[in-house]
C-alpha cells in the first residue's frame, strides 16, 4: 500500500517536471504585475495576448512565416530521404557505411560548427537575408532525422509485395500510391514531423543566414525574452510553443491508430 | 549504380552546403583566403586561440555542460524508462508527455526555466513564503551562474525524455524473457537487472548518451539566455569573435568552430561505432 503511494507520487512528480518549464510561462501570460513574493498574479489580463496577437507586434507574420520555412524544409528533406532512406535500408553496397556517417553528421555536430563558413557561402551567392536561403540552411541539421527513419522502415519494409503488384499488372506509379507509399507512410509521418520541428526550433542558422532579415519566432521570442517584458514573453512562448504540441499530439494519436496494422501482416 | 543513384540528391545537397561549408571554414581557420590575397596558410588563428585564456575556459565551461547533463539524463532516463515499463492507470499520459519536451524549442525551455529558477522566479518565491530566504538575494544562484546550473537543467530536461524514449523502443525490442529468464536460475532482481538487462541495453543507452553530450557542447542560444557573462560557452564565444568589428578576428572564430567541429566528431565516431554494434552498420 506505501508502495503504491510512492509510486503514484513519483509518476505525479515527473508529469510535472515535463511540463516544468511551460508552468511559469503559461501563468505569465495571464499575468498583469507579477511582483515577488507573490506565488500567483493578483489580478489577470489578456492585455499580453491581445498586444501579440495584434499586427503592431509583428507575432502572428513571424508564426506564418517561422510555418511556412519549417514546412518547406520538412518536405523538400523528406523527399530527399526517401530514395536515399530505401538504398540504405533495403540495398548493400559499398561505401554504405560512410554514407551512414555522413548522414548523421550534420545531427551530431553543432549548429556553430557549420553556420559561420555557410554564412561566407550564402554571401557569395547573394542568399543571406533570404527565406530560400534560411530554408536551405535548415535542411543540413534537418535531413538526418527523416532519412534515419526511412532507412529503418525500408530494413522492416518487404519488398515482394511490389512484385505481387507488378505481376498483377499494376505500372509503376500505381505500385508506388497503393503498395509502397501506403506501407511506409508512418515513417515518412514520423520523419517529417521531426524534420518540421527540427527547423521550427531552429535559432543560429536563423541568425547567421536571416541575417536579421528573416525574423522567426525564436529570435523574436528571444528578443521579447531579453527586454524585461515576462508576460509578452510568455504570451509568444505560448503561441510559439501550441502549434508544435498540436502538431505532436496529432502524430501519436495517428500512431496510435496505425499501430496495430503490422501485426495484421504478420498473420 | 542504382544505390548511389537514389542516394545522388541526398548526397549532392549534404556535400554542398554542409560539407561546403565546413570546407570553407576549414580554409579561413588557416587564414587560406586567396580573394583578398592570403594565399600562405598558417596556423597563427589555432595559435591565437590556444594562447589567449578565454578559448580554453569557454572549452572547459561547455565540456562541464556536456557531460554533467548527458549524464544527468542518463541516469534520470533510466530510471524512467524503466518505471514507465510496467503497465500502470496513466501510462499513456505519461508517454504522451514525455515527447512534449521533443516539440517544446529550447528558446521556450530556457526562458521557463529562468522564470523556475532565478532569484525572483517561483522556486525563490516558495522559497520566501515557507520562510527559508528573507529576500530574492539569499536565494542561490541557479541561472546566469559561474556552475552553469541553469543550462543543465534546461538540457536535462529537454534531453531526458529523449533517451528515455530510445531506452523504452530497446526495452520493447528486448522483451521481459531474458531477465524472466534470469530469476528463474536464481538471480536477484538487482542481479537480473545488473547483468542482464543493462548491457544489452547499453549500446543504445550510450548512443543516445553521446548525442545529447553533442547536442549540450554546441549550445548556443541556451547559454546567451541562462549562462554567466564570464566564462561564455564556447559557442556563444564563437559566434561573438565571428561578428566581433575587428576583422582579424574572423579567422580566429573559423578556428574555434574547427576545434568544436572536432571534438563533436569525435562523439560522432563514438556513436557510429556504438550504433554499429546495436546493429545498424552491417546485417
Amino acid at each position: 500500500m506505501k508502495r503504491d503511494v510512492l509510486s503514484a507520487l513519483a509518476r505525479l512528480a515527473l508529469a510535472l517536471f515535463l511540463l516544468m518549464p511551460l508552468i511559469p510561462l503559461a501563468i505569465w501570460s495571464v499575468a498583469h504585475g507579477w511582483r515577488f513574493p507573490a506565488l500567483l498574479p493578483s489580478e489577470l489580463s489578456l492585455a499580453a495576448w491581445s498586444y501579440a496577437l495584434s499586427p503592431v507586434s509583428g507575432v502572428v507574420g513571424s508564426l506564418g512565416l517561422t510555418f511556412f520555412i519549417a514546412a518547406v524544409t520538412s518536405v523538400i528533406a523528406t523527399a530527399l530521404a526517401y530514395p536515399a532512406g530505401r538504398a540504405l535500408g533495403r540495398l548493400r553496397f559499398p561505401g554504405r557505411s560512410v554514407v551512414l556517417v555522413l548522414v548523421l553528421a550534420p545531427a551530431v555536430l553543432p549548429a556553430i560548427a557549420v553556420a559561420l563558413g555557410l554564412q561566407g557561402l550564402f554571401l557569395r551567392m547573394g542568399w543571406t537575408g533570404t527565406i530560400w536561403g534560411v530554408v536551405l540552411a535548415h535542411l543540413i541539421p534537418a535531413l538526418p532525422y527523416p532519412t534515419l527513419v526511412l532507412t529503418a522502415v525500408f530494413a522492416r519494409f518487404d519488398p515482394h509485395h511490389e512484385d505481387q503488384a507488378r505481376c498483377l499488372g499494376a505500372r509503376p506509379l500505381q505500385v508506388l500510391l497503393h503498395v509502397t507509399l501506403p506501407a511506409v507512410l508512418p515513417g515518412l509521418r514520423t520523419g517529417a514531423v521531426l524534420a518540421f520541428l527540427i527547423s521550427w526550433s531552429q535559432y543560429l542558422l536563423t541568425l547567421s543566414i536571416g541575417g536579421g532579415k528573416v525574423q522567426t519566432l525564436p529570435l523574436l521570442l528571444f528578443t521579447f525574452a531579453t527586454s524585461g517584458r515576462n508576460d509578452l514573453t510568455g504570451a509568444v512562448a505560448m503561441i510559439y510553443v501550441l502549434p508544435a504540441l498540436a502538431f505532436m499530439a496529432l502524430l501519436l494519436r495517428q500512431r496510435s491508430k496505425t499501430a496495430p496494422l503490422p501485426n495484421r501482416t504478420d498473420r | 549504380m542504382r544505390p548511389y543513384l537514389m542516394l545522388a540528391p541526398l548526397l549532392f545537397v549534404l556535400c554542398g552546403l554542409f560539407g561546403a561549408a565546413l570546407g570553407l571554414t576549414l580554409m579561413r581557420s588557416f587564414r587560406y583566403l586567396p580573394a583578398v590575397g592570403l594565399t600562405e596558410p598558417d596556423l597563427s588563428a589555432y595559435t591565437a586561440i590556444l594562447t589567449a585564456p578565454g578559448f580554453l575556459e569557454s572549452v572547459a565551461l561547455s565540456v562541464w555542460i556536456a557531460v554533467g547533463s548527458a549524464l544527468l539524463s542518463a541516469a534520470l532516463a533510466l530510471a524512467t524508462a524503466l518505471a514507465l515499463r510496467q503497465a500502470f492507470v496513466g501510462r499513456g499520459i505519461l508517454t504522451g508527455l514525455i515527447q512534449v519536451g521533443l516539440a517544446v524549442p529550447h528558446v521556450v525551455g530556457a526562458v521557463g526555466i529562468l522564470y523556475l529558477f532565478s532569484q525572483s522566479g517561483a522556486f525563490a518565491r516558495m522559497a520566501f513564503q515557507a520562510g527559508l530566504i528573507d529576500g530574492p538575494g539569499a536565494f542561490p544562484a541557479l541561472t546566469n551562474d559561474p556552475y552553469a546550473v541553469g543550462i543543465m537543467l534546461l538540457y536535462v530536461w529537454k534531453e531526458m525524455p529523449f533517451i528515455t524514449l530510445i531506452l523504452l523502443a530497446s526495452l520493447q525490442r528486448i522483451g521481459p524473457d531474458h531477465e524472466a529468464a534470469a530469476r528463474s536460475l536464481g538471480a536477484t532482481p538487482w542481479q537480473a537487472f545488473a547483468h542482464v538487462l543493462l548491457p544489452m541495453l547499453m549500446p543504445s543507452l550510450l548512443a543516445a548518451t553521446a548525442l545529447v553530450f553533442a547536442f549540450a557542447f554546441g549550445a548556443y542560444e541556451v547559454p546567451l539566455l541562462l549562462g554567466a557573462h564570464a566564462p561564455e560557452a564556447v559557442a556563444v564565444l564563437a559566434w561573438r569573435s565571428h561578428t566581433d568589428v575587428d576583422l582579424a578576428a574572423r579567422p580566429e572564430a573559423m578556428a574555434m568552430a574547427v576545434v568544436i567541429a572536432v571534438i563533436a566528431g569525435g562523439m560522432l565516431v563514438a556513436l557510429a561505432q556504438l550504433l554499429g554494434k546495436a546493429g545498424w552498420g552491417g546485417r
